[in-house]
């Protein structure tokens, strides 16, 4: 069983991505995969999850469930789960995934892994291993629940493919009725704007301490090369950049064709969100600064020098180009 | 708040792939400090008493007394070895049924996730056992009679939060400075202030839900990711030549 989540009346890439990833577990375990959609006005969503990997989706519609709040969304999935009984349960690692898996797992009497970057099926078990990164993110834990169910796991996002939408692919449908209790919690304002999928872009200029009083002419040399931004965790932390945009550990993993790294020293959490870099250009006024042992290509230069001279050489090779 | 190794520090020992935390420093894990900084600027506006509660061997106290230094009014550490190898599961529960002898509290604040597992799964399962609800990676709270409003992050953004006390908030790692001790009161908490440590039978847990035996997972195994060799290669030269140079390996990565 998968739990998806949606906003805008479309399903969330790492739904997709877990659709993906369950749709080959459940070809392994010669079973199904059910997906559960919760929300109210759920439009289209059962067709799209049947189409990327889905067999059999329930819908649970109800205006209690139009805003996330845990306690109506944990009474909502609890009740499916329990009268359904999966023997798997993935959700995807984000803000509410997390928050309803932690709580739910309590409820539901059984073992959760959180943010599984690899999950397989142990052949002589059946069971779901999951490999779980810990310690910064050098360290992976091979995780099983063996004797409750279901066994449950959050998804990091960003790791798994998306699959290939499939028009023709055939599923069920079904409307289920869910109880949601007293919800004491209420949602009085949100403000989201678009996210940049720093997952999956080609090419990331990420910027560390060592640069943050130059965003505005890294943001231009980013858009000169066809990238986005991305920050290490002291600049997501003063709020100069959307937390979407932190790489590392504590969020997210990148794997761009070019990382170039702007004035980050290289502290374990942050090194461990561009491991799958391939290919990584450092810029460090620091000689000694640790980056360069994770660099393909390092400067040792201040930012101050280096980026008037780097958005020079884009203008005069865009001027070329025109 | 947990104590945990300083993630850069743990060695991996290859041959019996089981991790060395001898050679690491311990410190108060980052989220609970911001966790502290928010009760404590509570405190000063309403009122009420800060108490620590952590779970985990006695070379957590002299930690905890810097949280009691911070200002923290009391520390109740959770130790015994019945509460070792304990998951999320068992750990939610220790924690919850502390809580509950505690009694007569408002609000439980606690870090987003650790440094060490980063799971973040603790939180929410002390809200259920508690039967209280929660708000997760919340970075400001205010709390007018008995209502909280909460700012959470959320996916591209945030959301405000309404819920009654008691309530469980869950910080978010950097939403504040956390405050510096003060001096004399750090002495005195080092020297002089008389920790709390309570026992499984002090909390008279369940055997069955404590520890190891309460964990639902297990880890089958440890790997390291091996470092990905890169070529470290520098590129030297006046700004002009080294952003040429820049440009040329950004484009050779991208035709790749």
């Amino acid at each position: 069983m998968v739990y998806l989540e949606h906003s805008g009346g479309q399903l969330e890439r790492v739904s997709l991505e877990i659709l993906g990833k369950a749709h080959q577990l459940a070809q392994k375990l010669t079973t199904n995969v059910t997906a559960v959609i919760l929300g109210c006005n759920l439009g289209k969503l059962g067709e799209e999850a049947i189409q990327f990997g889905a067999d059999q989706v329930l819908l649970a519609n109800s205006s209690g469930l139009e805003k996330y709040t845990t306690e109506a969304f944990t009474a909502a999935l609890g009740e499916i789960v329990r009268e359904r009984k999966p023997e798997i349960l993935l959700l995807g690692a984000t803000h509410d995934g997390r928050d309803l898996a932690g709580r739910l797992a309590v409820r539901l009497n059984t073992g959760l892994t959180a943010h599984a970057v690899q999950v397989e099926i142990e052949p002589e078990t059946n069971l779901l291993l999951c490999d779980v990164p810990g310690f910064g993110g050098s360290i992976v834990a091979r995780c099983k629940c063996p004797h409750s169910r279901p066994q449950m796991a959050t998804i990091r996002p960003g790791i798994f493919q998306i699959p290939q939408r499939d028009p023709q692919r055939q599923g069920s449908i079904e409307n289920v009725a869910v109880s949601l209790g007293e919800v004491t919690t209420k949602v009085v304002e949100r403000s989201v704007k678009e996210t940049v999928d720093i997952a999956k872009a080609e090419i990331i200029v990420i910027a560390g301490r060592g640069a943050e009083s130059y965003l505005d002419a890294i943001r231009k040399v980013s858009s000169s090369v066809g990238g986005v931004i991305g920050v290490t965790r002291p600049l997501a932390d003063k709020g100069l950049v959307p937390r979407d945009q932190q790489v590392g550990s504590t969020g997210y993993a990148v794997a761009p064709k070019v990382a170039l790294v702007l004035g980050a020293s290289g502290a374990a959490h942050f090194v461990s969100g561009i491991r799958d870099a391939r290919s990584v250009i450092s810029v460090n006024k620091d000689p000694e600064a640790p980056i360069k042992s994770y660099a393909d290509y390092y400067v040792v230069d201040g930012i101050e020098r280096l980026l008037p001279a780097l958005l020079s050489s884009l203008e005069r090779m865009q001027g070329r180009e025109r | 708040m947990k104590i945990v190794p300083r993630t850069d520090e743990v060695r991996f020992d290859a041959a019996t792939k089981t991790l060395d935390r001898s050679g690491a420093e311990n410190e108060i894990n980052e989220p609970d400090k911001n966790a502290l900084e928010m009760a404590l600027q509570l405190k000063q506006k309403h009122g009420g008493d800060v108490v620590l509660l952590s779970m985990g061997p006695p070379f957590f106290e002299p930690h905890l007394r810097l949280g009691i230094a911070m200002g923290a009014d009391n520390v109740i550490l959770l130790s015994d070895r019945a509460f070792a190898g304990a998951d999320t599961y068992p750990t939610s529960y220790t924690l919850a049924i502390a809580i509950r002898k505690i009694g007569n509290f408002d609000l439980v604040l606690c870090g987003e996730e650790s440094s060490d597992a980063s799971t973040g799964q603790v939180p929410p399962g002390i809200a259920e056992w508690l039967g209280i609800p929660q708000v997760t990676y919340v970075s400001q709270i205010e709390v007018t009679e008995n209502v909280a409003r909460a700012k959470r992050t959320i996916k591209g953004g945030y959301e405000i939060v309404e819920a009654p006390l008691p309530l469980l908030v869950s910080v978010e790692l950097g939403c504040n400075s956390p405050r510096f001790p003060d001096f004399k009161r750090k002495r005195w908490a080092e020297k002089e202030f008389k920790l709390t440590v309570w026992t499984a039978s002090d909390l008279e847990a369940e055997p069955g839900k404590i520890g190891s035996k309460g964990s639902h997972t297990i880890v089958d195994e440890l790997i390291q990711l091996p470092i990905p060799s890169r070529r470290m290669e520098q590129i030297s030269g006046s700004p002009e030549e080294e952003a040429t140079q820049i440009i040329q390996k950004i484009k050779e990565a991208l035709s790749t």
